[in-house]
């Protein structure tokens, strides 16, 4: 079961490199292959998305046999180890050393807190995961460009979905005590109660908290929860929700019940309702593409991971085409990255908004065991889609952005 | 009131766990003097093996009980082996014991993430326990309840051992006076690599029974290991008494400090483990100052 | 005595001329991280090594410098107000740290440095009116001591050395000092040293106060040079990696700390570019120290060193 992915070049002799460097004329540019760099989490406890992240690389250059744009592509992975200076390192690592042109990833947000002012000084088109709303808001760098979604991106619909279409009055949310569950919960509330919902009482666990009980024993007055768990933990909060008897239905984004878990999950997560910017049971041409090659090339279906790094890497071919296979203008390619718009990727149509984030379809799934596809025992069955969900929801950017940001704090509870 | 009862209820379930996550390890910790920095690593690699063996990977599928004793017996005996070609050769070099453990816990948490992938695993609660019991509008699941059943089983077959077999009052022995022991002609060195054993193999044992309330994943290690500490040190190192009351208490901070006070969520384990050892350093039953 | 000095030499023109043959900014900002961490494990082992009060909590005060510095320059001081504030913070960090910690030896002592290095990591995360969560502090710019800009890969390196020779000076000044001899003392003969008349405690809280002071240090250079500070810089897994530089190039020496650094810091980001297993390698490489020079890298290797010459010459017992 070994996992040997990286396609690792041993380091080109000092000489070779600075020869190269020299001679940047977009000709030899050219006939060299073009470098993809990825920065991921391949040890420690976030391996688990992290993995997925280069699985979803590795498919599309597997189906791509290796070529973009008519350039031979050198993929170099990079294991962050899950903390800031170990990414700062490794982003160190691809730009100074291996050169690369682009760089996908990292996963956390404050790995790309880490490398924010870095990627921007040295001019390096990144398309990362991460989704700290603030990088493509109030503090957007121009070299960064999501494809994926923003904390609270996939909240908004589900506030609203939960608020118009479930007739949920009154939520209970429960999040990891960190900014990405601050971001999403602020995401929910304020969709939810612009459509006339109340969220009653939000509850902040510790990002590790091996036993929910506490935090359950105090869901109440409510008639619906809301959830943001990320990695192994929604797992086993709904494991527990089930265990303490709790009935009410849970809402849950895009991390909380991501089609990678399916697997992993019980039958006590029927029922719930999430809304995320991929789903497995997309009926494209794109996607059924993109999930025989996972399970062709690692016998497991895909989540939200590694979709959301096939379809940079499609952002990526597509903004290289533009440039007839010509990148060695960074800030022509990142205006050609950003200017790209793709019909049929794995998650549907995509395009970016001006400050570099993505435009694109929102799916609500309910997980039921009907209609399980792939031996798996459990599927999320979409039941309503949104298009073109831009990250500020239905509000007018200008009044989206003179909000703060989502926090612990904001939007406050109203005591309804 | 239901709120009340619920998280009185849960403090002592949790507890239950955290006995048999800390019992092994205060035993290590009393009788060796080791700090044994792997215990959340074994804790893992039983809970891996656990659902292994119930998931049926290995074409046998076993029961839920049966892979409990399996894995504990495959982790023990892997401690048996770091203890006879590792730590034995350490007695007394506390930062050679700190490296090999560590060194040791990488190892293992690679080992798992290469040999299982990232993906957590679901290990389902065994027949038979899966329902609930309710007291009026108060719902307890049935399996907490029966961890509470089961750490008390394995904390009267301890106190057993312990207070009622030659092998346990040789370890007593040990615990109290590690040279007394050595000089009256126990053999130490024998003994060290059963207890050793023991504590890993009832690491292993609480991390399968854990699993259908933890589940399994990559970090479930560092996670256990910071709470076997604050037992540990709460209850006293090397009394069986101390880890269980211990077990308890920590079990009642923990669902009653989050819930009745969410700002301090991060820190309610570590504060009284804290004051603890400011004031009272060998703990509230322990037998020496560590 | 000569050959000492001969590679003392040789080590000082090595690294000097470093960034001339080291090929690219990459491995030169290898070799600053390798020497800002040595910074810290010198730091730490001043009380693990020469005290024998091991310290699982070490990474906070790290943190509590590097976080110092990051919230007073985005409060609009200057570098040198918040290098200054930052040592301060550091040191009366140390000192609450050193008061609490000293009423235990031993594993109590760890147990008690795990417990403050995990608060504080908890504050870290929390208080995000100060720390901005796990969003963390991002720092702009690096300071110009003496007008000189820092802000390239060699010029940080040099300016990361020079602290470094200054922090070596400053150990081996200090384990040659009268405060260094007792210290030693206290690790070994606790009880004699207090029937001798010394004052025990004092002389552990002192040397936990150096101590914090190259911590500090080592957490403005890390603050400066990665211009980025959130909780994970804290976590237990940070205190266990520097203990663990420490400890494996050989506790109690002066270039044990050093060398251990190296050691961590190279499979760390280079070693794992090319092996995916590293952490497994990590382990395996302290789990074999352990077997083959228990007692460190630097002793152990001077201990085959010595056995092999005094073989040679057929003078070994």
């Amino acid at each position: 079961m070994s996992r040997k992915l990286t396609r690792r070049q041993v380091v080109a002799g000092a000489g070779a490199a600075a020869a190269a460097l020299k001679f940047p004329a977009p000709a030899i540019a050219q006939s060299q292959p073009f470098k993809l760099g990825l920065l991921t989490v391949k040890t420690g406890p976030l391996a688990q998305g992290g993995i997925q992240m280069e699985q979803g690389v590795v498919t599309f250059l597997k189906e791509k046999n290796y070529t973009m744009a008519g350039r031979k592509v050198d993929f170099i992975s990079a294991d962050t180890g899950g903390n800031p200076a170990g990414t700062k390192t490794k982003a160190q690592e691809l730009v100074e050393r291996d050169k690369v042109d682009v760089i996908l990833g990292p996963l956390a947000a404050f790995e790309l807190y880490a490398i924010s002012d870095y990627i921007k000084q040295q001019k390096m088109p990144t398309l990362s995961l991460a989704a700290a709303d603030d990088l493509t808001q109030r503090h957007a760098n121009p070299f960064l460009l999501r494809a994926s979604a923003t904390s609270s991106q996939a909240m908004h619909p589900m506030g609203h979905y939960a608020a118009t279409e479930m007739k949920l009055k009154r939520v209970v949310t429960i999040v990891e005590d960190f900014a990405f569950g601050y971001e999403q919960m602020g995401g929910f509330q304020a969709a939810f109660e612009k459509d006339g919902g109340c969220v009653v009482n939000k509850l902040w666990p510790p990002i590790v908290t091996p036993d929910y009980t506490p935090y359950l024993a105090q869901i109440s007055g409510c008639d619906g929860v809301c959830q943001g768990f990320a990695g192994s933990n929604p797992l086993r909060f709904m494991k527990q929700y089930a265990a303490a008897g709790l009935k009410y239905p849970v809402v849950t984004g895009e991390t909380g019940g991501d089609d990678a878990l399916l697997k992993s999950f019980g039958e006590e997560a029927v029922g719930l309702v999430s809304c995320c910017p991929y789903t497995l049971d997309l009926e494209t041409d794109g996607n059924q593409r993109f999930v025989n090659g996972m399970l062709k090339n690692f016998d497991t279906v895909p989540g939200f991971y590694a979709a959301g790094l096939y379809v940079n890497c499609q952002v990526v071919e597509a903004g290289l085409k533009a440039l007839n296979g010509d990148a060695s203008d960074k800030e022509k390619f990142m205006a050609a990255l950003k200017a790209v718009s793709l019909a049929d990727t794995p998650r549907g149509p995509i395009k970016f908004d001006h400050l570099n984030n993505v435009v694109g379809t929102f799916y609500i799934r309910r997980l039921q065991k009907e209609g399980a596809k792939y031996g798996l025992k459990l599927w999320n069955k979409t039941i309503k889609t949104y298009d073109n969900v831009s990250q500020f929801w239905t509000w007018p950017e200008q009044e989206f952005l003179a909000h703060p940001v989502y926090s612990r704090n904001y939007p406050p509870l109203k005591g309804c | 009131m239901t709120f009340w009862l619920v998280l009185t209820v849960n403090s002592i379930t949790f507890g239950g766990l955290l006995f048999l996550l800390s019992a092994g390890f205060s035993l290590i910790f009393g009788l060796m003097r080791i700090p044994n920095l792997t215990h959340g690593s074994l804790f893992m690699l039983g809970a891996y093996f656990g659902a292994t063996f119930i998931g049926g990977y290995l074409t046998l599928q076993f029961d839920f009980w049966v892979a409990a004793v399996l894995a504990a017996l495959s982790v023990a005996v892997f401690g048996a082996v770091i203890e006879r070609l590792l730590l034995r050769q350490l007695p007394g070099q506390q930062m050679a014991q700190v490296l090999v453990t560590l060194g040791i816990s990488f190892m293992v948490a690679d080992f798992c993430l290469l040999l299982w992938g990232g993906d957590p695993i679901n290990v389902a609660t065994p027949q038979g326990l899966a329902g609930f019991v309710r007291a009026g509008p108060a719902v307890f699941p049935l399996y907490r309840l029966g961890v509470i059943a089961i750490a008390a089983a394995i904390a009267a077959a301890l106190w057993l051992l312990l207070d009622r077999t030659r092998l346990g009052a040789m370890i007593r022995a040990g615990v109290d006076d590690p040279d007394m022991a050595r000089v009256v002609g126990i053999r130490v060195s024998q003994l060290f690599t059963i207890v050793f054993a023991l504590g890993a193999g009832l690491a292993a044992f609480a991390g399968v029974v854990g699993a259908p309330i933890l589940s399994v994943y990559p970090g479930l290690d560092q996670d256990m290991l910071p709470l076997a500490l604050v037992v540990v040190i709460l209850g006293g190192s090397g009394s069986l008494l101390g880890s269980f009351v211990g077990s308890i208490i920590i079990g009642f901070i923990y669902n009653f400090g989050q819930a009745l006070f969410p700002e301090l969520a991060y820190f309610v384990l570590f504060l009284p483990m804290l004051l603890v050892l400011i004031l009272r350093p060998q703990g509230l039953f322990g037998r020496f100052v560590p | 005595m000569r050959r000492h000095q001969i590679a003392l030499l040789a080590a000082a023109v090595a690294l000097v001329t470093l960034p001339y043959w080291m090929s690219g900014v990459y491995y030169i900002n290898v070799a600053s991280q390798i020497l800002f961490f040595a910074v810290f494990a010198l730091g730490l082992n001043i009380i693990a090594g020469y005290g024998g009060l091991v310290s699982l909590g070490h990474a906070a005060l790290f943190g509590i410098s590097a976080y110092v510095v990051g919230y007073l320059l985005q409060h609009g001081f200057g570098h040198a107000s918040a290098i200054l504030g930052a040592l301060l913070a550091g040191l009366a960090a140390t000192a609450v740290y050193a008061a609490l910690a000293l009423r235990a030896t031993g594993i109590g002592f760890i147990m008690i440095t795990l417990a403050l290095g995990e608060i504080l990591w908890g504050l870290a995360y929390r208080w995000i009116s100060v720390t901005n969560g796990d969003n963390g502090i991002n720092l702009h710019g690096r300071p110009q001591p003496f007008g000189i800009d820092i802000n390239s890969a060699t010029a940080f390196y040099y300016a990361t050395l020079i602290v470094f020779v200054a922090a070596v000076a400053a150990v081996a000044v200090f384990v040659r000092s009268p405060l260094g001899a007792a210290l030693m003392g206290t690790r070994d003969q606790p009880r004699r040293m207090n029937a001798l008349g010394y004052h025990v405690w004092a002389i552990r809280f002192w040397a936990c106060m150096f101590s914090g002071l190259l911590t500090s240090v080592a957490g403005i250079l890390f603050v400066y040079y990665t211009q980025f500070i959130s909780p994970q810089t804290l976590a237990l897994t940070s205190s266990a990696e520097v203990l663990l530089m420490v400890i494996a190039g050989g506790a109690g020496t002066l270039l044990g700390p050093i060398v251990g650094a190296g050691l961590v810091v190279v499979v760390k980001s280079v070693v794992s570019g090319f092996i995916e297993r590293w952490n497994f390698l990590l382990g395996a490489i302290f789990v074999a120290i352990v077997i083959l020079m228990p007692e460190g890298l630097v002793p152990g290797t001077v201990r085959l060193w010595r056995r092999a010459w005094q073989g040679k010459n057929g003078t070994s017992p």
